[in-house]
């Protein structure tokens, strides 16, 4: 085990932010935490990282263990003059060959030599991701790491994200931005509402009375798990390629290109509700369509 | 050479300088002004203790400086009190103090413009020497733990997960910090340290590329404005220590005119030919 949590918990000022959390992380799994705001995520992150010590119960991590960290939050001042190539290296010595790998794989190489302060949002995070990835760790934890990226981007992240943990072996702790969307590659969830609600494999937690209870009665449908098959990409130039080998102008599900891609069930209507807008990342408040996202843009939605 | 009172001046000014720009853009990146302040403030209570126990200033100054940090390190991880209004309770009371303690000294005839705005112009071969040597400690000790210490400025909590040990650096780094103000504060004064350590470091981020670049030209502005201030001073009979700063201060403003802009645009395109 690379980071053992038994029966963790962390005050501040009287006030439990999160108790009783159990979670053991094995090199090669990847664990996904989704709860509603102030549920204890980045609190659950913080103890497995050490960033914060348990006020009760216990956290050990195996010794030497080296750690990617993607915070949820990171303000670069504009006083700091850093370049994505000085920020790659900002804990660990690396080699600019690693560098420009770990950039290409996150597809943002081109902004080796920008300063970090003039990123977009979805670039910031893709250089994040790269950073984290690069020190070649044995346990990643990523906070939020797909916010502010574009729906298509976020799918390739990940995808990954995945790939990551095939590569390194690594262990993955992942918070997800979106608390209904957890990747399929994911081995395991745990629902946090201040403790751990429920846990288990993600199909085995949307079934779960907890979950349902959590989020209510509309909860049945919404814990939407990313299935991949594609069955066409949407090319540079706006055309559509089918996995028959067709290219089209566009994307309609009736045009006979698509097997069984997207299918609309009511799994999916969730995404177009305002309830749940205040847990989103703002990327997301306007109800991106996410349920039907494994093609990310077409428009036989509308 | 070194007989000469404005050859001294004009070493002391750029060794202070070299050390200043360095720290300096620390205290920029983590908006540190007015921690600086409160320091070299607390440096005046060090003097009055030094007069009072007739003991070293410098290391009087150093351990002074040195307690006041901690004591904020301390304070400002503990309690929710607002890390502003604990800095200006801290530094206005140690300033008052100081000049309190000092006003019992009677039997002590004390120069309180030269400790205020510094006395650049009295600089001994051996406060040459403390500054020379003091300060390469100082620059050798910031550049061990350089690494940390900009990971921990980026971001604690992720230079902490990844084992750079921040909490250190931070300590090692305000301790620095109370070395340079015992060194630095005969020659700017108590009230004009963090001019030093700001102006330059300000005036170096718009040519700046990287973090080591912005610290070493910060240094050299710093050592530009000692000169200007110097000769300036000179020439027009001005107090040394504000003439110094006020040359800091106008390095900076033709920095941010659009003269500079227009260099920086040309280096711009040059490094994208490449």
């Amino acid at each position: 085990m690379l980071v053992v949590l038994q029966n963790a918990g962390a005050e501040r000022a009287g006030r439990w932010l999160v108790r009783g959390v159990d979670l053991a992380i094995a090199p090669g799994e990847i664990v996904t935490l989704v709860g509603p705001n102030g549920s204890g995520k980045s609190t659950t992150a913080k103890l497995a990282l050490g960033v914060m010590t348990p006020d009760e119960g216990s956290v050990r991590r195996r010794a030497g263990l080296a750690i990617g960290y993607v915070p949820q939050k990171l303000a670069i001042d504009w006083t700091l003059p850093l370049s994505v190539k000085r920020f790659m290296g900002l804990t660990a010595r690396l080699s600019d060959a690693a560098i420009g790998e770990a950039l290409e794989a996150t597809g943002v190489r081109h902004l080796l030599g920008e300063e970090m302060a003039t990123l977009s949002g979805g670039e910031f995070q893709r250089v994040l991701l790269a950073r984290a990835m690069a020190r070649k760790p044995d346990l990643l934890v990523l906070d939020e790491p797909v916010q502010g990226v574009d729906f298509s981007g976020e799918i390739r992240l990940y995808e990954l994200i995945g790939e990551i943990r095939d590569r390194l072996q690594c262990g993955i702790l992942m918070i997800s931005h979106d608390l209904h969307v957890v990747m399929a590659a994911t081995d395991r969830v745990l629902c946090l509402n201040g403790h751990v609600c429920c846990s288990g494999t993600p199909t085995a937690v949307a079934a779960s009375e907890g979950y349902k209870a959590l989020f209510g009665g509309r909860a049945e449908p919404m814990l939407a798990v990313y299935e991949h098959h594609h069955d066409h990409v949407h090319l540079a130039d706006g055309r559509v390629r089918h996995s028959d080998g067709t290219v089209t102008d566009h994307c309609h599900r009736e045009d006979g290109h698509h097997r069984g891609d997207h299918p609309h069930d009511p799994a999916h209507s969730h995404s177009h509700s305002p309830a749940h807008s205040p847990a989103h990342s703002p990327a997301h408040a306007h109800g991106q369509p996410h349920g039907h996202g494994e093609t990310g843009r077409e428009d036989s939605d509308a | 050479m070194l007989d000469d009172f404005f050859v001294r001046a004009l070493l002391a000014g750029i060794g202070v300088a070299l050390i200043a720009g360095p720290l300096g853009c620390f205290i920029v990146w983590r908006r540190l002004a007015y921690f600086g302040d409160t320091l070299s403030h607390s440096a005046l209570l060090g003097v009055s203790l030094a007069l009072l126990m007739d003991i070293n200033v410098t290391l009087a100054v150093f351990a002074v400086s040195a307690a006041v940090a901690l004591l904020m390190l301390g304070l400002q991880r503990r309690s929710a009190v607002s890390g502003d209004t604990l800095l200006g309770l801290l530094s206005h009371s140690a300033l008052a103090l100081g000049l309190v303690v000092l006003a019992f000294l009677t039997w002590v005839r004390i120069d309180l413009m030269g400790l205020l705005f510094g006395d650049i112009l009295a600089v001994s071969k051996i406060d040459l020497g403390v500054i020379w040597l003091g300060g390469a400690a100082v620059l050798a000790v910031l550049a061990a733990i350089w690494r940390p210490l900009f990971a921990a400025t980026v971001n604690h909590e992720l230079a902490l997960a990844e084992g750079m040990a921040p909490a250190r650096a931070d300590l090692v780094f305000m301790l620095l910090l109370a070395g340079a103000i015992a060194i630095a504060m005969k020659i700017t004064g108590v009230l004009l340290i963090t001019a030093l350590l700001i102006i330059p470091a300000a005036a170096a981020r718009r040519f700046a590329s990287g973090p080591e670049g912005m610290a070493v030209l910060a240094a050299l502005i710093g050592a530009a404005s000692v000169a200007a201030g110097l000769f300036g001073s000179l020439q027009w009979d001005t107090p040394s220590g504000p003439s110094i700063v006020v040359a800091a201060m106008m390095l900076f403003a033709v920095g941010a005119s659009p003269l500079a802009a227009g260099f920086r645009a040309a280096r711009k395109t040059g490094a994208q030919e490449r």
